[in-house]
């Protein structure tokens, strides 16, 4: 930091130099530290900042004050938003707020929501999704948001058509609206905002109580590219051959039609005719993919993606797949009952130009399917296919040999050994590889992996019981950019691999449950070098204590989530995590050492809480008033009644899930 | 409609002698010519040369359909000299009645204003439609006299007023061909009012009308008729006045549309259409059909002069009943009186539909922001659709859990809506200044900072504020171009200074 001296050197730059100087730095941390730098950079970043994510609605006000030209407001870490500081808000960026997410906050009603629209006139993208309480008053305030261009609106349950019908009229340059459980908004609404929102590019319509009759004003639509009609059971293939589609739906780029169990190969055959230059096609959970399903979608000559998640496929649904005349880049059949080798391979080797596959619990398939699909299609980038038991550990060596684009793998559940994972390595582009589960791996695979990949942003070792201190080590060294890890259930690991892990500054999400060995000094050392950190789960880590929660609350300040259950924190521990200003979500079952005052004292000191999960007993030891106070801020209790658990071994684990699925 | 459009020409053709070829076939039918107007006067003249069924119908074979009979005879009996004297006797009888009600007048005259003034208006009435029937009575018989003239005239009562009229509709048919017929039609009284009924039973048209008639009958709607397109003159026309339109009367006149009281009454009057209503049969069920007689079809006219149901108008379009014509006069031309006891806002000058309004009220819970009501939210989505700047509005009391400013915003809100309909419609770039100028002064009456003193807005630039809602009212321009008067409380122009109104 610079001495204060006068005159300030900085200050014969010009205010457009700094600004560029400024646009480069992307990092909060970076802002953070420039503007406190000195006074003069200080004003001249609050005058710079266009996006803002509060902590907390508290500091708004002053937050308001400090930065004058705020066009991005995300306030979904601000559970407690009130009418006034939607206001405040309003008054403050009248000129310049463009964007708003309320999607996380409660509390505040339609007059803020009036406010905002009226005095906010560059407002084109508001967020109102989870505000459940809203009605249709609050819609005629949205409705004064003329200039609105993005709307979304999910599980605002209580707004019905008439509400739909004032914003249909008041926004009428709306290109984006997302209804999705809208459960009040029927075929009226939908229909009054296709007749008045000539503009809309995408629409989400998911689980409304919506028939055939809103599709043709939806389809006449000039401009749609995206309509999601996910879970609308009212729409049926009986319902489409009624209709009659003139000149519509050329524009569809993305149709997602997932659990609409009502349309069938005849309903989606009358759904392509129409929409011939869909990309990506969603069938997830919806009727069977049969051959006539497949060949329903011989006239979409632009398709790129198909995803068949969770839908009953046939050989010959499969196979025709693999017939059609266009070459897929997304494949997703992810739980997909019936999928046989011969389908899948004859599948991807007609479409080699793949770039994502998801066979995901497609328990049947095994080596054969493998071996063509690392044969057929070498540009694959994703690879998705936890849980495909059959599939023996040489699979994984030609995968490595043949897909060196991979940059997504998940191999959870699979029996995939040091081997594979030596061959895996190959695919230096990977950024996040998924092994829960696989027993068979030990710190040599891992290392070969880390040695490779240092594009590795993202890994998940989960129950892979074989990976120790020497494995995590060679990750935290080789993969530099890491931001997630899981070792959860790994039980060899111990201090010594969090130090390693503290070398990794860009670490976000650390879960290293059940890992008895670990203590609160290897905490500490993640504690004070992992900066970004803001997911922690230290469940079952019976050795971590309020010594490993003070260099937390300390250094950690931008931890969000913490699970402390199982472990030996103390009152005094959880009292100096209400130090950390966003954390926002704890979860505290079996605390041994946790006093319901010390529990009170915590709940009161942090003041951003939205979720904490509780054991059921504590209900009555805290004071209701006390309960119901936290609940006015913001916060959600859930009270949990589980039972004390013993750890199991992993083996054993292993052994009784099997025994579960059968 | 051939056979008609051809019945019709040879009735010019013989009469104007403009095609004597075809008189063979027309001297039988032209006997009894029928009257119409429906078709122009191209087809006749193709169909005489090559004579349809219809036409070669010799009246013998005629006498197959139930109503020729009657015809027939009356068609022998057209020369009859005992039917003219009968005629003539007619004739005298009725100038005596006549003379008889004008003494009454005169006697009435010289009376002092003893009676309470409403009874003499009451007996006056009474009395000039006396006289009109009977002078009605007298030309339609004195018209029968003529030669050339149907015989079944006599059981018609066409109104002197209609006769102008008839004038006029005939002139297009004077146009080419036909126009030596004019002056003939015109002078000799060659009735084209003459009901279809009397034209030659099989004439499909007639049988259409017959149906249509009964089809409406029944309803009681005046704008029923809309379509109906008889082709002028084809009816009689009717028009009571206005008294007699407001008087409480239950029992009608099929003749002349005078209404009674009481049914004794009525029969009473009818007595004075003719010989015929006199029969002990006919007084005791006046309202069945004498016999077979055919009858001529009513239409009504409105005595409000410029009403497009009034006889007078351009587009002239009649009404189908006494009560159509009741119903129309109260609806357009009195006082709504009735006033609905649920709502005590929506007024109705029949009571009838004060009844259907009371059973619906309160259930038309879809209002617009013009301030219709719908008792269908379908139906009013349709109409949202239609109407740009109309908007759903929200029923109050879904407002009502709502913070202060915005309950107070909504209720404003809604009134200026309902109590604004008539308030600058279009919004048109020329009509703006005068919106602005309004809202500028609602502005300064209303206070802006007592609306967000509650939000604590001290140290707020509300003269900024104000200047703000200009821009976006420009911008509005195009999207809101049709922007009824209500819409500008959601419409963006209005801006921040609407909203410190209507939290206000």
């Amino acid at each position: 930091m610079k001495k204060q001296k006068n005159p300030n050197p900085f200050e014969s730059l010009s205010e457009e130099l700094v600004f560029t100087i400024l646009d480069l730095l992307e990092n909060s941390q970076s802002k953070k530290s420039f503007s406190s730098c000195c006074k003069w950079f200080h004003a001249l970043e609050s005058k710079h900042r266009r996006a803002l994510r509060p902590l907390r609605a508290e500091y708004i006000p002053s937050i308001l004050a400090r930065y004058s030209s705020v066009e991005n407001l995300d306030l979904t870490l601000c559970p407690r938003v009130n009418d006034t500081t939607l206001s405040l808000i309003a008054r403050a960026y009248r000129d310049t707020l463009r964007r708003v997410d309320l999607s996380r906050s409660r509390f505040f009603t339609g007059t803020g929501v009036l406010n905002l629209a009226v005095n906010c006139l560059n407002l084109v993208e508001l967020d109102l999704s989870n505000a459940t309480e809203l009605r249709d008053a609050a819609m005629v305030g949205v409705a004064r948001a003329g200039n609105l261009e993005k709307l979304w609106l999910n599980r605002c349950k209580m707004v019905t058509d008439m509400g739909i019908g004032c914003v249909a009229v008041g926004c009428r340059k709306l290109k984006l609206i997302s209804l999705k459980w809208c459960v009040g908004v029927a075929d009226l609404g939908v229909d009054l905002i296709a007749i008045k929102c000539k503009e809309l590019r995408s629409m989400d319509l998911s689980y409304l109580p919506i028939t055939e009759k809103c599709l043709s004003s939806i389809f006449k639509l000039q401009h749609l590219e995206d309509l999601v009609l996910e879970g609308c059971f009212g729409i049926g293939d009986d319902s489409l051959n009624n209709l009659v589609f003139n000149e519509g739906g050329k524009t569809l780029k993305k149709l997602d039609i997932s659990g609409c169990q009502n349309i069938s190969h005849i309903g989606l055959s009358k759904l392509t005719r129409i929409s011939g230059c869909v990309e990506r096609l969603v069938l997830a959970d919806g009727s069977p993919v049969i051959l006539a399903l497949a060949n329903s979608l011989n006239k979409l000559s632009m398709l790129q993606s198909i995803i068949l998640d969770g839908c009953i496929v046939t050989s010959d649904g499969l196979k025709a797949i693999g017939n059609l005349c266009i070459s897929l880049k997304e494949l997703s059949l992810s739980k997909c009952l019936g999928v046989t080798d011969k389908a899948l391979s004859f599948v991807v080797s007609k479409h080699r130009d793949l770039r994502k596959l998801d066979v995901t619990c497609c328990r049947k398939i095994t080596d054969f399917s493998i071996a063509s699909i690392a044969n057929s299609c070498r540009s694959l980038t994703s690879l998705k296919m936890e849980s495909c038991t059959l599939v023996p550990s040489e699979a994984y060596i030609l995968i490595g040999q043949k897909c060196h684009y991979l940059e997504e793998l998940d191999l959870t559940d699979n029996e995939i050994d040091d081997e594979g994972l030596e061959s895996i390595a190959r695919c230096s582009r990977l950024s996040s590889l998924k092994l829960g589960i696989c027993l068979n791996i030990t710190d040599r695979g891992i290392a070969s992996v880390a040695m490779c990949c240092s594009k590795l942003k993202e890994l998940d070792l989960y129950r892979s019981t074989g990976v120790t201190d020497l494995g995590i080590s060679a990750i935290a060294s080789g993969c530099p950019e890491l931001e997630m890890i899981n070792a959860a259930y790994c039980t060899s690991i111990t201090d010594r691999a969090l130090f390693c892990l503290s070398k990794c500054p860009n670490l976000q999400t650390l879960e290293i449950r059940g890992c008895l060995l670990v203590t609160s000094i290897g905490l500490a050392s993640i504690a004070m070098n992992c900066r970004q950190l803001n997911r922690l789960d230290i469940k079952k880590c019976y050795n971590i204590d309020d010594s490993g929660m003070i260099p937390l609350s300390h250094f950690s300040q931008n931890l969000r989530q913490i699970n402390l259950s199982y472990s030996s924190v103390t009152d005094v521990g959880l009292l100096s995590l209400a130090g950390i200003p966003c954390l926002q979500n704890f979860t505290l079952l079996h605390l041994q050492g946790l006093s319901p005052v010390g529990l009170a004292a915590a709940l009161l000191a942090c003041g951003g809480l939205t979720k904490v999960k509780l054991h059921v007993s504590l209900r009555s030891l805290l004071p209701e008033l006390l309960i119901r106070h936290v609940e006015a801020r913001g916060c959600v209790f859930e009270w949990r009644d589980k039972v004390f658990q013993a750890e199991l071994d992993p083996k054993c684990w292993k052994l009784q899930l099997e025994d579960l699925m059968q | 409609m051939n056979p008609m459009g051809s019945l019709c020409a040879n009735n010019w053709a013989r009469s104007s002698s403009l095609l004597p070829h075809g008189n063979g076939i027309q001297t039988n039918l032209c006997s009894d010519p029928p009257p119409f107007y429906g078709v122009g006067i191209e087809a006749p003249f193709k169909e005489i040369n090559q004579p349809s069924q219809t036409q070669s119908v010799i009246p013998g074979e005629s006498n197959k359909d139930i109503k020729i009979p009657d015809q027939e005879t009356g068609k022998l009996q057209d020369w009859d000299p005992s039917a003219m004297l009968n005629n003539l006797s007619f004739l005298e009888e009725k100038i005596h009645q006549l003379q008889g009600l004008v003494h009454l007048i005169v006697n009435k005259k010289c009376l002092p204003f003893e009676q309470p003034h409403e009874l003499v208006t009451q007996e006056q009435q009474l009395i000039t439609a006396d006289l009109t029937s009977i002078i009605v009575q007298l030309i339609s018989t004195a018209g029968s006299l003529l030669p050339s003239v149907r015989h079944t005239l006599t059981n018609t009562s066409p109104l002197v007023g209609q006769l102008n009229q008839l004038r006029g509709i005939n002139l297009p048919f004077g146009s080419g061909a036909s126009n030596g017929i004019q002056p003939q039609n015109n002078s000799g009284n060659k009735l084209f009012d003459q009901s279809i009924r009397n034209d030659v039973p099989n004439n499909n048209c007639d049988m259409e009308h017959n149906h249509n008639m009964e089809e409406h009958e029944h309803k009681d709607d005046e704008d029923m008729d809309e379509g109906e397109n008889l082709p002028p003159g084809s009816y009689e026309i009717l028009q009571l006045e206005k008294e007699e339109i407001l008087a409480p009367h239950t029992h009608f006149c099929t003749i002349c549309g005078k209404g009674f009281k009481r049914d004794a009454n009525l029969r009473m009057h009818m007595r004075g259409h003719g010989d015929e209503y006199k029969t002990p049969a006919a007084l005791a069920k006046p309202h069945k059909e004498i016999g077979s007689e055919p009858k001529l079809i009513k239409r009504y006219s409105c005595p409000y002069a410029g009403c497009k149901r009034n006889k007078d108008h351009k587009k002239f379009q009649p009404l189908k009943t006494i009560l159509c014509v009741k119903n129309h006069y109260k609806r357009t031309h009195c006082d709504k009186s009735y006033t609905c006891s649920r709502c005590h806002t929506k007024k109705f000058s029949v009571i009838a539909d004060l009844k259907t309004h009371e059973k619906h009220c309160g259930k038309d819970k879809w209002l617009c922001s013009c301030g219709t009501t719908f008792s269908r939210k379908d139906k009013l989505f349709g109409h949202i659709a239609l109407f740009q700047g109309h908007t759903p509005a929200i029923p109050l009391e879904d407002t009502k859990g709502l913070a202060e400013p915005h309950d107070r915003c909504d209720t404003k809100e809604n009134s200026t809506i309902l109590g604004s309909m008539n308030f600058c419609f279009g919004s048109n770039p020329s009509s703006e200044n005068g919106v602005n100028n309004i809202m500028d002064v609602k502005g300064n009456i209303d206070d802006p900072i007592n609306c967000f003193s509650p939000l604590n807005f001290e140290g707020c630039n509300f003269g900024g504020f104000n200047e703000f809602s200009q821009p976006p009212f420009e911008d509005s321009e195009s999207s809101f171009s049709f922007l009824m008067s209500g819409s500008f409380n959601y419409a963006p122009k209005s801006g921040g200074e609407s909203c410190s109104d209507n939290l206000l």
